[in-house]
């Protein structure tokens, strides 16, 4: 079986998968389950003044009868008391020595309330700091949260006063809420931040209630912009950790969160930069036990890779993203329908002839269903029909050889003539 | 599963909750040129109708089906979905799961009926031409409707109490009681058919009057009781026709169950009517019931899910046996069959049976019920003028007109026995063979051609 310990910047775990800062971690009580379960490690519910919540905080986004696409909440940091967190905190280190403790942080802007939290939260005996940077709802109209984490030279500042005082690593988790995340990245490296998360929630409203008028969740007839996150996201965190896994400047480990679910999802976080991954939504939705598959997945996937250790798989697939202007223009790849495994759906020929290229016929079946042609000529291999393809593998894609050399965006324009057969054609 | 029904009429497949209607909306893929849609003999838009149900569209949902189909309701609940639409849905070959097609489309009409949502609109524009409706079962109904929506006129004679046809007096219990049949047809009327109850065509009104009071008439009548099959015996008290114990059971429980609890039944036949009837006396309490049928298993033909039912039921089967005579002295007290052997197939395919010579058995019996095929309503159909007929049905072109242009038929009269959703296509197609008749018939009266008018 593989090796899954991991270190992120001195903070060693178990395993890579971590509880986010959310209401999974708001207690040592709910922790040591976890840990129990199997969970590496925690970033326990983000700790402060202690705050007043409302009632209701969560909404939905729930695609065609599967629930919890997506999250929303407008829950804010803990609404504990400071010294019970921390009494919990140094309970939970004491019988789980072994697994990772971090304490998400988030005070007021000022330099000794930040050196006072630093202190207690490491005196409780946490193994590493999180710097809550990212909630875009609620803290952040106090001047915390994304508020810190939108302007680098906040989130350097706020960095610096940590590190002052600071003797555990410090991860800092970013807000997606911006428009590009690399600046945030490499203020929070500038500050001597040791590691950077991301993503934390997504401005959102998830929906309006067509009855009452009130976007989703309804506070007393009024609602908020929450924060959003679960699986529908996960496309975008994957992006923001892939830029800053491939910054040069950045230079510091991740722990990656958006939308991790199963191991598959955190294996994908891993190839493209993470060290540790984390979750909060897929454990609202379905519990600690969920751990299980992810250890037993990644472990079987790693051992049918032949790697020993999931280290091995930290960033393997970063150096397979390029810019847009590096990618082939003379690869071509064309649809291929395998006709005995066609349903007769119908389904690429609406797609491709409504939503792409034209490219596939169709014809009434003897049996009342529709047979489908990929017509070669047209198709541009855009992979549309195959992924609307309900049977797995009906529809595949197939390279062709065009003869031609490999050829990027920049040698082309250097002289377009000379590759006619790239077009532009003439509409069909 | 036994059991706990015997005396159960409870429906065979309740109604979708919210959640199972979305989720199995949800799985529909939305074929283009759907098969499903081409299965249905009215051809209802069903990946349209179940993706309406999957946005929460439901009143969008029942226009699409009743524009098709103004019985969707009953179909929804009685058609063999598992030989139409299921039949041909392309997830059977995915998740070897068919979209529960007939399932959503009660959904959908449920929703229709609780709100009062008409299953079609009358047209406010009259148009020429009255027509005469014989039969207020499905394709009287459906031919009523279409031609309502059209501005024609139209006028529905029924021999029964009460309206529906089938509907109300024939289809299973388990699958959709009379209040059920009756509230879609009181819907219909509600949205303007006119139906005139207790009217026998040909007794309370003669087909000559019809004629001088209308344009064009539509012969919907269904097929009769099962009658004699020629059984020695066969007119002892305890030997009941199918379609008498049928009606009986569904106008009064306590009556059929009388008749049937605690009692030994036999039924004899093969189709779809003496599953059912077999089905339906084993709910009534039957002590025991079998099934005699000439030939093998094989050879059933009722459908394989109902055949099943039959066997879920605890209805045995005696196969390969021919009822000779009916033996008692005053009251039935047993069915005699002579053993038959499959030989050489016949001019149909089908195997011919012949009997095992010296090979006889009694099945003991309270209550013999022949449920062989229905008998044509020649009483009425052999009046009708110059109305040819071909064992019995009326012969009817593509529109459904007789050789009669001003008559046309439709439903189980002309096809001998098929289901209701046939009846309501024929219903509807007769209607649109009725339009243009009365067009034609228009435009020659107006000495120009139809279409100049506005
Ligand atoms: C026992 C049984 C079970 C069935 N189960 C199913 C099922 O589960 N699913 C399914 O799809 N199909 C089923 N069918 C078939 C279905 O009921 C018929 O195909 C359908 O009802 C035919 O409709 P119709 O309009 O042609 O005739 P009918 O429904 O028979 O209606 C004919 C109407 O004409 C009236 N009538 C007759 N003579 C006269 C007259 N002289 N004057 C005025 N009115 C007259 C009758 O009163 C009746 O109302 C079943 C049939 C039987 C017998
Ligand atoms: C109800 C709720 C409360 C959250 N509270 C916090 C918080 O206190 N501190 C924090 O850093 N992130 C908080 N988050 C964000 C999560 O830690 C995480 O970054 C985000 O949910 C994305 O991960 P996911 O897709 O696995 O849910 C919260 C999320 C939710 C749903
Ligand atoms: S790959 Fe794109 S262009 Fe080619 S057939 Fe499929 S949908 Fe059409």
């Amino acid at each position: 079986m593989a090796d899954l310990k991991v270190n992120l910047a001195g903070i060693k775990s178990p395993n890579p998968f971590w509880l986010a800062s959310a209401p999974p971690t708001n207690t040592g009580d709910q922790i040591m389950r976890a840990f129990d379960a199997g969970w590496g490690g925690a970033v326990w519910k983000t700790l402060g003044q202690p705050i007043v919540n409302v009632s209701s905080r969560y909404s939905t986004v729930d695609m065609n009868g599967q629930r919890v696409m997506g999250l929303n909440n407008i829950e804010l940091i803990t609404d504990r008391p400071l010294e019970v967190n921390f009494r919990e905190v140094a309970e939970v280190k004491k019988r789980y020595p072994n697994n990772a403790v971090i304490v998400s942080l988030m005070v007021e802007s000022n330099q000794q309330a930040w050196h006072e939290i630093v202190k207690r939260a490491e005196d409780a005996g946490a193994d590493g700091l999180e710097l809550n940077f990212g909630c875009p709802h609620g803290m952040s109209e106090r001047g915390m949260g994304s508020a810190v984490g939108q302007v680098p030279d906040y989130a350097c500042q706020i960095t610096t006063w940590v590190k002052e005082v600071a003797k555990t690593p410090v991860i800092v988790k970013l807000t997606p809420n911006i428009t590009d995340v690399i600046y945030p990245a490499r203020a929070a490296k500038k500050g001597g931040a040791d590691a950077v998360s991301l993503i934390n929630t997504i401005n959102s409203i998830t929906g309006v209630d067509l009855d009452t008028f009130v976007p989703r969740p309804d506070v007393g007839g009024k609602s908020a912009h929450g924060g959003y996150c679960g699986p529908a996201v996960k496309p975008i965190a994957l992006n923001m950790l892939s830029s800053i896994a491939k910054d040069k400047e950045v230079g510091i480990p991740i722990s990656g969160i958006g939308g991790i679910s199963n191991w598959r999802d955190a294996a994908e976080f891993i190839l493209l930069g993470a060290t540790t991954v984390q979750v909060c939504t897929a454990v609202m939705h379905y519990g600690f036990r969920i751990v299980e598959d992810m250890i037993d997945g990644l472990s079987n996937y790693l051992d049918e890779k032949g790697m020993r250790s999931v280290n091995e798989l930290i960033g393997k697939s970063l150096p397979t993203i390029s810019k847009w202007e590096e990618l082939d223009l003379n690869y071509k790849v064309i649809a291929n329908v395998n006709q005995d495994k066609c349903i007769g759906c119908g389904l690429c020929y609406v797609a491709c002839n409504d939503g792409a290229h034209q490219s596939i016929s169709a014809k009434a079946r003897e049996d009342g269903r529709t047979r489908v042609d990929i017509i070669d000529d047209t198709c541009v291999g855009c992979n549309l029909c195959s992924l609307v393809c309900p049977v797995d593998n009906c529809i595949t894609m197939k390279q062709i050889d065009t003869g031609h050399a490999p050829l990027t965006w920049k040698e082309y324009q250097k002289n377009p003539s000379a590759h006619k057969h790239l077009g532009p054609h003439n509409a069909h | 599963m036994t059991a706990s029904n015997q005396d159960s009429f409870h429906e065979i497949k309740p109604p979708l909750a919210v959640d199972q209607a979305l989720a199995e909306a949800n799985r529909c893929l939305n074929c283009y040129d759907a098969p499903c849609t081409k299965a249905c003999p009215t051809h209802i838009d069903v990946p349209g109708f179940i993706k309406k149900i999957g946005t929460g569209n439901l009143r969008g949902s029942a226009r699409v089906i009743f524009e098709a189909n103004v019985l969707g309701a009953s179909c929804a609940r009685v058609c063999p979905t598992e030989v139409l639409c299921e039949g041909a849905c392309v997830m059977d070959d995915v998740t070897w799961k068919p979209i529960q097609i007939g399932q959503l489309q009660r959904y959908a009409t449920d929703f229709a009926m609780a709100r009062g949502i008409l299953p079609f609109t009358k047209s406010p524009v009259k148009k020429p031409g009255r027509v005469a409706i014989i039969g207020a079962g499905p394709s009287g109904l459906a031919c009523a409707a279409e031609l309502l929506r059209v501005g024609h006129e139209a006028v529905i004679f029924d021999a029964g109490e009460k309206p529906g046809g089938l509907n109300t007096y024939g289809v299973a219990e388990y699958k959709m009681t009379p209040a059920v049949a009756l509230a879609e047809v009181a819907q219909l009327q509600k949205a303007g058919v006119e139906i005139r109850s207790g009217v026998r065509v040909g007794q309370h009104i003669s087909i000559a009057e019809l004629e001088t009071q209308f344009d064009a008439i539509f012969v919907g009548v269904g097929l009769g009781r099962i009658g004699k099959i020629g059984l020695a015996g066969e007119n002892l008290d305890g030997v009941v026709d199918a379609m008498d114990y049928i009606a009986e059971l569904k106008i009064d429980r306590a009556k059929a169950e009388t008749r049937t609890r605690g009692r030994r039944v036999v039924v004899i036949g093969g189709g779809n009517t003496s599953i059912d009837v077999v089905t339906q006396a084993q709910r009534l309490g039957a002590a025991e019931v079998h099934l005699v049928y000439r030939r093998g298993p094989e050879e059933l033909p009722a459908y394989a899910h109902e055949v099943e039912l039959a066997k879920q039921s605890g209805c045995r089967f005696v196969f390969l046996s021919q009822p000779v005579r009916v033996v008692g002295n005053g009251k039935v007290e047993g069915l005699v069959v002579q053993r038959m052997r499959l030989g050489a197939p016949g001019p149909d395919g089908r195997r011919k049976p012949e009997p095992v010579v010296g090979e006889e058995l009694t099945l003991a019996a309270d209550l013999i019920v022949p449920a062989t095929g229905q008998e044509a309503r020649l009483d009425l159909l052999k009046n009708l003028p110059n109305v040819k007929l071909d064992r019995n049905r009326p012969v009817v072109n593509s529109d459904m007109q007789t050789s009669n242009p001003k008559y046309f038929a439709g439903g189980d009269c002309v096809s001998g026995g098929q289901e209701v959703v046939n009846a309501v296509a024929e219903g509807k197609r007769a209607a649109a063979g009725i339009v243009k008749f009365l067009q034609n018939r228009q435009s020659t009266v107006d000495g120009r051609q139809f279409g100049a008018e506005k």
